[in-house]
């Protein structure tokens, strides 16, 4: 019209403007999509923010996960660092005596089910070695002790753990000197402590040599860990860059009705995938910056990390930085291949071509294949672990598990037929669209199947340690082993432990060696054998002896084991003279009285088979044995509270240095543990994240059906109806999901096991985690009742 | 049209002259068809023969006699009968509504009722329609259809007059 | 206060969305098998007054009655019962569950008061049959046309057997013959069956369809028919 109003105008045709180069065209239609994103009113902003948020929370576990090489490597250097200085590869080489050595032993205590590390440290000279963090060698009978440590024993309700290290407190240890801010440590000083009573002399701190390489299994482990955590956390940002994908394609058909093409559609939608993404990033960043500060208060495998120790990998980083978008990208793109947007709607594509099964089972059973010709990784083989053929086949059998998922949905749902009303509007709902449901399920299905091969993992090594230890809890709970103290300072080490409150039976003995007297060369072997000596009852929870009267021997053979028997036999001859003492000392010769009857020996409470001379303590006087070894075996009124601290802490006020075990009937080992934890801690926060996106899009579902919702009402529709549907529709697909990942995850903890060489200790393992499956559909039903309540009203019929 | 009530809904806001009269009605309804002074007076004869008016006083101040109208009480009750009677449904009836409409808007009468009752009677001729359609062949259908849509035209009108009737208000009656 | 013979009475309802009064005064009765239908320009209430009818929506005062009972003396629970045996619904769209097929939408009444899918699916069959889209049993509504959508709502609407039909604009996205023709089917069928109809439309050619008509202006409804 203007045009018109200028003649000058009239004669030259409009120039219209060229066309945007590609380039342009791109970026125009990529900035367009961002305006889209960031001002699609309110939302649009809520659209975004919650693909942010999603993309944020995945971003921030993925900058935690890289940041822990450099985590390891700082534990290690700390670890390192205040390591004696060896001299040689034998640990039992002490260094020379200096005016900077150090005699010192670990007296590393438990309080409570923490581990209390400790050091008991005698200066050689006046200017003795320090430990990193600590300013000024401890005094005798003072500590130096860690922030954590110091707190603890300030508080009043510690009293037990403070009378087991009742050194003066005079200064703390600097985070140089410790692993975590959570340690307890502590270095305390002494003036008698000596090589002969089990002191060893170090020359200084700081282990130059490189760290001792991770064990293959434990490397096996890791990788998974890291394959099952993630790969949950990739197809759970998969999931929330998609979040909202409907109304967008509404919004990219009115683009399509004033001339926008596909391509321009395409490249608007990828536009704002990318702004949630980028916005997902600035947001994953901020979250990792925030929790790292947490991390010091976190304890996962029983240590916690300094913040400043948690600094992504660079080039993790910065592949981070770069595969989110690109994925947010690829993923909006390979989305909207399903899907024709044309100028009048959204029109989905393929509904008649089915999925296909062959090439998605080929994923999983290529994993497999990957693993097995990787080979058995072998516990005592040097040869190097490959963690990536590990992981690779991990990540295909996982992949591969969440690939076969929206097969097997949309195959199961399609042969659903009938029910109650609400079971026939939750199937009829997936056999119309499954696949928005198998996505977010399909996160679901990595995660439980990770985690049950972890578990059979885990329980397999587990089970294959624990078999070894045939420990009897009802017995006794408590051992105590103290070395090099004389006859004497056992058996009242023994009365000591009797004298503790909460002690019911201490089977208490005092072991020394006998051997058949006679010149021996070089070459030959004295025969030798132990020489146990206790009470009547001590004895007959060490063998099986009928009668016992005070003064009576025994000799003890090893049931079933012929060989060893007959080596008892050679040195313990009744009738004969034996020595008893090793080493320096002088031995102290002693008959073995003839008639002396032959017992098999038994299992004692920590499932050790004691054999050899066994005397009741009339019949040798335990206190002039020479070389003598206390072994005591506590069992305790466990409804006495805190009975634990009371045996350490006579077992500390006997000997600092004394060996101190827990007994179970499964010997836990700590750093099992600590793994299931982390791995089940692990395992619940990926889920989380899972329920989350569901809960999401089960929301954004319901909102879209207002109007039908309201005509439910208006029907006279029960809510439990309702409810029961959306409890159906969350149900069925993460049943299935469930199926898939307790077959995969069985399938691939076998194969695991079958690596590491074990073989699966326990097939029903999967329980829990089903459980807590089972808990996730639960959660999201009940978290979507409150939008289903509120759209459950006839407000979304009124039209006018 | 019913001139005769026209001018006798006129004389209710007060007495005039029968010159007054036409050009009152020409002013108001007759733009494109301005009434003869015979209509005026034949009409007057007619309603003062029935006792609707009555003179209210002659003048004839250098010229003819002109006499003044005044309506009686009569006259008022049958304005309001005629009102409130519905036009019998029928194509092309919008001057005759469009007057009554007016009127009521003059003499303030509800003209929503009025356009209410028109509408219901509308709408029972329309029913009447319905079901001689649905029960008749394919002809009387068609004519049915024809009918039913003309009246469906009128009550459109009908409701977007009631609607309009405040700014009508307005303009006839300031 | 309510006329004689009456099925469903309103007496001078009442209601307010915010500070905008959508009903003021409103009152209204429906006898046994009778189609009215109520007009009026739009915003004037007469959804609002459909919805406390149908005992959808609860009126800030006045009193509902059907077959003896007061609506507003119900339990939410308790009104929705009544609208699952007793009323049958017929909105302009978006009725119909898209994910079930024709034949199971229009079974939903029926297996909501508890009737078993075979018998409930055969009588719905039966329903869309005299409604002339028996054919359409297995397709999904996105499948079928607007006109073949709405009469399948329609026969939703009768097959719970139902005492009073509830039609918000049934024909408000039909073109006129499409319109007509489930007009002529739903009266025909309400008439047949004494199902009382209650219409509301904007429509006169619809409204032509009914008995009687009401007319709401400004949240009053006013029957002419009654008070002349």
């Amino acid at each position: 019209m203007t045009l018109l109003d200028s003649p000058k105008a009239l004669p030259a045709a409009p120039e219209r403007p060229k066309p945007p180069s590609r380039a342009a065209a791109t970026l125009r239609d990529l900035g367009l999509g961002v305006r889209f994103a960031a001002a699609g009113g309110r939302e649009g902003w809520i659209r975004t923010l919650l693909t942010a948020v999603g993309v944020g929370l995945g971003v921030a576990l993925l900058l935690l996960a890289s940041s822990v090489p450099h985590l390891l490597d700082e534990r290690n250097a700390r670890d390192q660092a205040r390591s004696e200085t060896r001299i040689s590869d034998s640990p039992d080489a002490m260094a020379a005596k200096s005016d900077s050595s150090v005699v010192r032993i670990n007296v590393a205590t438990e309080y409570r089910d923490r581990t209390v590390a400790g050091y008991l440290m005698r200066a050689d000279g006046s200017a003795p070695a320090l430990p990193p963090g600590v300013d000024r060698f401890p005094a005798a009978d003072t500590m130096v002790v860690s922030p954590a440590l110091k707190e603890l024993l300030s508080d009043p309700g510690n009293a037990l753990l403070r009378e087991r290290l009742p050194y003066e407190i005079t200064g703390t240890i600097g985070d140089t000197g410790l692993r975590s801010p959570n340690e307890l440590l502590y270095y305390a000083g002494s003036d008698t402590l000596t090589p002969a009573k089990g002191g060893h002399r170090i020359g200084g701190y700081g282990d130059s040599r490189e760290g001792v390489p991770l064990p293959p299994l434990l490397i096996v482990l890791t990788v998974m860990v890291c394959v099952v955590l993630l790969v949950p956390v990739a197809i759970f940002i998969a999931t929330a860059v998609r979040f909202g994908g409907d109304r967008r394609d509404r919004r990219l058909a009115a683009l399509r009705l004033v001339g926008a093409d596909i391509r321009t559609t395409r490249r608007v939608a990828a536009g704002e995938a990318l702004f949630g993404a980028v916005l997902g990033l600035l947001i994953g960043l901020a979250f990792f910056l925030v929790g790292r500060e947490f991390v010091g208060s976190v304890e996962i495998w029983d240590v916690s990390a300094f913040p400043a120790d948690v600094v992504p990998d660079p080039l993790l980083a910065l592949l981070i930085t770069v595969a989110v978008p690109l994925t947010a990208v690829l993923v909006t793109l390979v989305a909207m291949r399903s899907v024709a947007i044309e100028p009048l709607g959204v029109v989905r594509r393929g509904k008649n071509r089915g999925r296909r099964l062959w090439w998605r089972l080929l994923v999983p059973v290529a994993g497999l294949a990957v693993l097995g010709t990787t080979g058995r990784v072998d516990e005592y083989a040097y040869e190097p672990v490959k963690p990536f053929p590990i992981a690779a086949g991990a990540v295909l059998v996982l992949v591969g598990l969440a690939l076969l998922l929206p097969w097997l949905v949309e195959a199961c749902v399609k042969r659903l037929r009938g029910g109650p009303v609400p079971w026939q509007l939750a199937v009829r709902r997936l056999q119309l669209s499954s696949e928005a449901a198998s996505r977010a399920v399909s996160g679901v299905t990595v995660a439980v199947a990770g985690a049950i091969a972890l578990q059979m993992l885990f329980a397999a090594m587990n089970a294959d340690f624990n078999r070894a230890t045939g420990q009897d809890p009802a017995r006794a709970q408590f051992a105590a082993y103290s070395e090099d103290v004389t006859g004497e300072a056992a058996t009242s080490a023994i009365e000591k432990f009797r004298a503790t409150k909460g002690v019911e039976v201490v089977i208490g003995s005092v072991q020394a060696y006998a051997s058949k007297p006679g010149v021996y060369t070089d070459d030959d072997i004295p025969p030798t054998t132990s020489m146990t000596v206790g009470t009547c009852d001590t004895l007959r929870e060490l063998a099986r002896i009928t009668s016992c009267e005070d003064g009576d021997t025994f000799v003890v053979h090893p049931p079933g084991d012929k060989d060893m028997s007959a080596w008892v036999d050679r040195t313990a001859r009744k009738g004969k003279v034996v020595e008893i003492g090793t080493g320096d000392g002088e031995p102290l010769r002693w008959t073995l009285p003839a008639g002396s009857p032959t017992v098999q020996g038994r299992k004692d409470p920590m499932g050790d088979v004691h054999y050899g001379i066994m005397a009741t303590t009339g019949a040798v006087d335990a206190s002039a044995l020479p070389g003598a070894q206390i072994t005591a075996q506590i069992r305790v009124d466990r409804s006495v509270p805190d009975v634990a601290e009371y045996v350490r802490n006579t077992a500390a006020r006997i000997d600092p240095g004394m060996r101190f075990v827990t007994l179970d009937s499964v010997e836990r080992d700590r750093q099992y543990d600590s793994i299931q934890t982390g791995l089940k801690v692990g395992a619940s926060v990926v889920l989380l994240l899972i329920a989350a996106s569901m809960l999401v899009s089960q929301v954004e579902q319901l909102r879209e059906r207002k109007r039908l919702l309201s005509v439910l009402v208006a029907f006279g529709t029960r809510r439990t109806t309702m409810g029961w549907s959306v409890l159906w529709q969350t149900a069925v697909p993460v049943f299935l999901g469930l199926v898939v990942a307790v077959a995969g995850g069985l399938g691939l903890g076998a194969v695991l096991a079958w690596m590491i060489a074990k073989s699966v200790s326990d097939w029903w393992l999967f329980l829990p985690l089903t459980g807590v499956g089972a808990g996730l559909i639960l959660l999201v039903t009940a978290a979507s009742m409150p939008s289903l309540w509120r759209l459950m009203r006839p407000d979304g019929l009124r039209t006018e | 049209m019913s001139i005769g009530h026209t001018l006798l809904g006129l004389l209710e806001s007060g007495p005039r002259h029968g010159y007054d009269l036409k050009r009152t009605f020409d002013e108001k309804f007759g733009q494109d068809r301005p009434l003869h002074y015979g209509q005026v007076y034949s009409t007057m004869s007619r309603l003062l023969k029935n006792g609707l008016v009555e003179v209210d006083g002659v003048e004839s101040e250098g010229g003819p006699e002109r006499k003044r109208y005044a309506i009686t009480d009569a006259g008022i009750t049958d304005v309001s009968q005629w009102l409130a009677q519905p036009e019998k449904p029928e194509p092309y009836l919008q001057s005759m509504l469009y007057t009554k409409v007016v009127l009521a808007l003059l003499t303030d009468r509800s003209a929503a009722d009025l356009l209410d009752t028109q509408r219901s009677a509308h709408l029972r001729m329309m029913r009447i329609l319905t079901d001689r359609k649905r029960k008749g062949d394919l002809a009387d259908q068609l004519i049915c259809d024809h009918a039913l849509f003309h009246l469906e035209a009128d009550l459109r009108w009908l409701e977007l007059t009631a609607a309009r009737l405040d700014q009508l208000a307005k303009v006839v009656a300031p | 206060m309510i006329p004689e013979g009456s099925l469903l009475a309103a007496h001078d309802l009442r209601k307010t969305y915010g500070s905008t009064p959508a009903l003021d005064g409103a009152s209204f009765s429906v006898h046994p098998g009778e189609v009215v239908a109520v007009m009026g320009p739009s915003g004037s209430g007469k959804s609002t007054l459909l919805h406390c009818l149908a005992g959808i929506i609860t009126p800030d005062s006045g009193t509902i009655t059907y077959a003896g009972r007061e609506l507003s003396a119900m339990s939410d629970a308790e009104r929705s019962a009544l609208r699952r045996s007793e009323f049958g619904f017929v909105f302009q769209f978006g009725q119909l569950v898209p994910e079930l097929t024709c034949v199971e939408n229009v079974a939903l009444p029926l297996r909501l008061n508890g009737v078993r899918r075979k018998a409930a699916e055969r009588t719905a069959l039966e329903w869309m049959e005299r409604l002339e889209v028996d054919d359409l049993g297995s397709k999904r509504p996105g499948e079928v046309s607007g006109g073949q959508g709405q009469r399948v709502a329609v026969a939703r609407a009768l097959a719970g057997s139902p005492k009073v039909i509830f039609a918000d604009e049934p024909t408000g996205a039909l073109d006129s013959l499409n319109g007509e023709r489930v007009m002529e089917l739903l009266t025909e069928a309400a008439r047949s069956a004494n199902v009382a109809v209650v219409l509301v439309t904007h429509e006169a050619r619809v409204a032509a369809y009914s008995d009687r008509d009401v007319t709401v202006r400004d949240g009053r409804a006013r029957d002419l028919e009654h008070s002349a």
